[in-house]
């Protein structure tokens, strides 16, 4: 366990970068391994429908850290995220098979279209105030799942949703042969999330957004603008998210009006605090493990296990949004620093409490707690905020970011 | 830490109703209280003294459990840390905080009747009414259409409708034209006679005219204790603690 | 003109809904800063425990048990969540939030479990089920027992706020809770008592959701929660009058638009909101100071 915690401290694996790749390198040569995880997978991870999982688990991941860097990063509460994600996938949609436009034109489109989108949506809700905001995005997001639903079959498919036009994809990308394709496209898009998000993080823009998060009137006084800062945030997490609807689509073969509804934004945030906001790994781990089980919970409430409870606990178990909710709740009860949190706890080497809450004291975007006056606001927003870029390397990320006690 | 010692102040002579020790409040990742250990005298008017943003505030909102603290905060005799705001209020410390805290929303009337003590007390509204006539004149009007001295005069009434043991009474002149402050001061020194107040305070004029004892914060710790008159009347002293050099207003 | 009667009656049935479950959620963000999310789901509460008790009493006795029993069941949901998830949490607001997001998954998932994925039919008894001659227009009754309910609601609101203690503490609380606590009062007992009364009037409009549509399903509470948002930000939180108010204007704005355009209403509703709220460049946390 010592050399174990050594390299891990010390050696060449002590390099965020080094770890970040290694990762992406054992996700990257998964298809090519015949090895299994029973009772985990249906198969070996060659086996397309292990990939497919897998794939669906690498967009999710993608989704979350992009959202994370809204939420988790520069404490923005949005509400409607997955409007962006459907505008990736339906624009891409309807423009192959309505227009008739070749796929990476119609993706091309639709991520313009979601950049302008954001902007514009993203300039004028900023300007209100945490609960504005919310609310807006909840409302904005509501409008268009309606639209995707019931206002335009003709358009968008309706409640069925719409078929992606197959002869429109190139022959690399369609048959199940080619699953693995699907799958390094879906890492490819998670590399590009990360990079982006721990990118940005590191910057100085990405600075100003964390400052943000914990006192945006520290940020005022210093002359910035955090305006500007949270719509930077709200369009980079917007244009990614249009991506991962795009890749979404690829896997699924056409457009689902599952992502356009409240539920699916929400669930999004359910990854990102299940796996630890504002954290490195978070929302990533959050993002698969969700995926994971939002596919796989069949397989958990149709086990033998489940079956054998009596009626009144089985029932509940077989709804995999009762179990995720529950699984939230307690989360939020006895880890609010999500998996991360706990994770980085334990490989800590005896620092301080660190994380009271991983998410943040979002006092700007999801504006809890009364105004900014001296009326202790401070005292009772009480998040304590621990700065994600430190987590997982160890040392002191339990540091003066603000630990505050409950009494 | 600059303590100065003191000669024999009422401080010293009559029992400490409040007694802060080694107090340290943090906020917001920043500290705010480095350790501030005084006593208020269970007789007469603790005037507490400092610049602006050396945490007097931040000292009476602990006080009142409206921050977490740590240290002590012993209210006659009993252990005021840990316990919640309402409970503290029960105990007997009445709180009129710097921006006032009166309900715009609300009449005059419901303004103290929130205050009101169990089973009314017709005696006690008698009290403020004679204090501050104004009150009873305007019962039936929102609060928020107040002036501030009238706002000033209602967050002070409603404090005396229970029987407190200790006022804590934040810059209750700030922002009022000079005749209004004085009136409020007078009114403030009549309420001084039967209970204990602790008064923060930068116009020194007013701290003049009714505190025994004074109470100098510098960034987050107590840097002078004695006697208000003696410190006032120490335009070197004055000047060093408060940035004045004459006894007039901060 | 009998068009003009009909829409405005069916917007004004919406904005009854809508009120029901506004208030309680107004009240709640004011006094306490928390955004339940949950509130849907003792709007879905409401429906169900109404649907069964209508189902098993029948016609209208049964309705009135169903309403009553929505009523209770609501309250008792919205008590034990104050009483076991939000109380326990409260310094920290976001993570209040957070937990009631878990319940508005969890509990309609839960209440899916139990009756089923498929919207239960709720038969109405006949008189309810007939329709009123409003100036020429065939208005259904049920959208006038909505308003009448609503507007019940509205009044008894505005004397408990305006004339009891419980009220004048409410009020003042959702101003400046923190004074209110120096002045000596448990704030926290308000809390329960918002909570527990919000989620009585969030099951009672279950439970009318459910005769205004003729069914229950799991997921009425959610699609009634977004727009109840919307209603509560727009009438100012903590302002009985104001959300009713906002609820109207709401319900008409949804209906007209609909009318011009099958799903324009949701995105007029959507302009409403950006619009006004840029209008309004208030804090909205709070009443303003």
């Amino acid at each position: 366990m010592n050399r174990v915690t050594m390299l891990w401290a010390r050696g060449p694996l002590a390099s965020r970068w080094v770890r970040a790749a290694l990762v992406f390198a054992v996700l990257y040569a998964l298809p090519y391994s015949t090895a299994q995880i029973p009772g985990v997978f249906d198969g070996p991870f060659d086996a397309p429908g292990v990939l497919q999982l897998l794939a669906v688990c690498l967009v999710f991941a993608g989704l979350a850290i992009g959202y994370d860097l809204l939420f988790g990063h520069t404490g923005v509460m949005s509400f409607g995220h997955g409007m962006f994600v459907t505008t990736g996938m339906y624009a891409t949609t309807i423009l192959v098979d309505h227009a008739g436009y070749g796929l990476w034109i119609s993706a091309a489109a639709g991520l313009g279209i979601a950049l302008v989108a954001a902007v514009v949506l993203g300039g004028v809700a900023l300007r209100v105030g945490g609960i504005g905001f919310a609310m807006v995005t909840l409302a904005f997001g509501q409008a268009v799942s309606i639209f995707v639903v019931s206002g335009s079959p003709q358009l968008t498919g309706g409640e069925q949703g719409q078929t992606l036009n197959s002869s429109a994809v190139p022959a690399a990308l369609s048959g199940v042969r080619n699953t693995a394709n699907l799958y390094w496209i879906a890492l490819a898009y998670l590399a590009v999330c990360a990079l982006v998000v721990w990118g940005l993080s590191a910057s100085m823009p990405g600075r100003v957004m964390r400052a943000l998060r914990e006192n945006e009137r520290r940020v005022e006084v210093l002359g910035l603008n955090p305006y500007l800062f949270k719509l930077l945030a709200f369009t980079v997490a917007g244009v990614l998210a249009a991506g991962g609807g795009i890749v979404y689509l690829l896997l699924l073969g056409g457009a689902t009006p599952t992502v356009a509804d409240s539920n699916f934004t929400l669930s999004l945030l359910v990854m990102v605090v299940l796996g630890g906001a504002g954290r490195r790994w978070g929302a990533i781990v959050g993002g698969i493990i969700y995926g994971y089980a939002s596919q796989s919970l069949t397989r958990v409430s149709g086990s033998s296990a489940v079956a054998g409870l009596p009626g009144v606990l089985r029932g509940p178990l077989e709804q995999p949004l009762f179990l995720l909710g529950a699984a939230f709740v307690l989360v939020v009860f006895f880890a609010p620093g999500g998996l991360a949190g706990r994770i980085a706890a334990m490989t800590r080497t005896g620092a301080g409490i660190g994380a009271g809450t991983g998410a943040a004291a979002a006092r700007t975007g999801a504006g809890i707690g009364k105004g900014a006056t001296g009326r202790g606001a401070e005292a009772v927003s009480g998040a304590a905020t621990v700065t994600g870029a430190t987590a997982g390397t160890g040392g002191a990320a339990g540091s003066g970011a603000g630990t505050k006690e409950a009494r | 830490m600059n303590e100065t010692a003191t000669a024999a102040t009422a401080a010293t002579t009559s029992a400490a109703l409040l007694e802060l020790t080694d107090l340290r409040v943090s906020l917001g990742g920043s500290a705010i209280l480095h350790g501030v250990s005084f006593s208020v005298a269970s007789v007469g008017v603790t005037a507490l003294l400092g610049r602006n943003g050396v945490g007097k505030t931040t000292t009476a909102k602990a006080v009142l459990g409206l921050y977490p603290s740590t240290g002590s905060l012993r209210f006659d005799g009993r252990e005021l840390n840990g316990m919640p705001t309402h409970a503290i209020a029960r105990l007997g410390i009445g709180y009129v905080p710097e921006d006032r805290g009166v309900f715009a929303a609300l009449t005059v009337a419901e303004n103290l009747r929130l205050a009101e003590p169990r089973g009314g007390g017709a005696a006690a509204y008698e009290r403020v009414y004679e204090l501050f006539p104004v009150l009873r004149l305007r019962a039936g009007q929102q609060a928020g259409t107040l002036s501030g001295g009238e706002q000033q005069m209602l967050a002070i009434g409603r404090i005396l409708l229970r029987r407190n043991r200790l006022l804590v009474v934040d810059e209750p002149t700030k922002g009022l034209s000079p005749k209004v402050a004085a009136e409020v001061a007078h009114a403030l020194k009549e309420v001084a006679r039967s209970v204990p107040i602790l008064l923060i305070e930068q116009n020194l004029s007013v701290v003049r005219t009714m505190a025994a004892d004074a109470v100098v914060l510098d960034t987050g710790r107590v840097a002078h204790r004695g006697a208000a008159r003696a410190l006032l009347s120490d335009p070197a002293l004055t000047n060093r603690l408060l940035g004045v050099s004459q006894a007039g207003a901060a | 003109m009998t068009t003009v009667i009909l829409l405005t009656a069916t917007g004004l049935g919406l904005a009854a809904l809508y009120f029901l479950v506004a208030s309680g959620l107004s009240l709640i963000f004011g006094l306490m800063d928390v955004l339940n999310f949950a509130h849907g789901a003792f709007v879905a509460i409401g429906g169900y425990v109404g649907w069964t008790v209508a189902d098993q009493l029948g016609g209208t006795l049964g309705l009135f048990g169903a309403l009553l029993a929505g009523i209770a069941s609501g309250a008792a949901a919205a008590f034990l969540t104050e009483q076991v998830i939000i109380r326990p949490l409260y310094r920290r607001k976001l993570d209040q939030v957070l937990a009631t997001v878990g319940l508005g998954l969890a509990i309609p998932a839960l209440l899916q479990a139990i009756w089923g994925a498929d919207a239960r039919t709720w038969v109405l008894p006949g008189w309810l089920a007939g329709t009123v001659q409003l100036a020429g227009a065939r208005v259904p009754t049920v959208r006038l027992v909505l308003i009448g309910v609503a507007v019940g609601l509205l009044v008894a609101l505005r004397l408990l706020l305006t004339r009891s203690r419980a009220g004048l503490i409410v009020r003042a609380g959702v101003e400046d809770r923190e004074m209110v606590t120096a002045l000596g009062i448990d704030v926290r007992r308000a809390n329960a008592a918002v909570f527990a009364l919000g989620g009585a009037a969030a099951g009672l409009a279950g439970a009318l959701f459910g005769l205004y549509q003729g069914s229950v399903s799991p997921g009425d509470g959610t699609s009634l929660l977004i727009y109840a948002f919307v209603v509560v930000v727009l009438g100012d939180a903590g302002s009985i009058t104001g959300t009713a108010y906002a609820a109207v204007a709401v319900g008409l704005v949804q209906q007209y638009a609909d009318y011009a355009s099958a799903s324009l209403g949701d995105e007029s509703v959507v302009v409403l909101l950006a619009a006004v709220l840029l209008l309004r460049r208030r804090n909205l946390q709070g009443r303003p100071a």
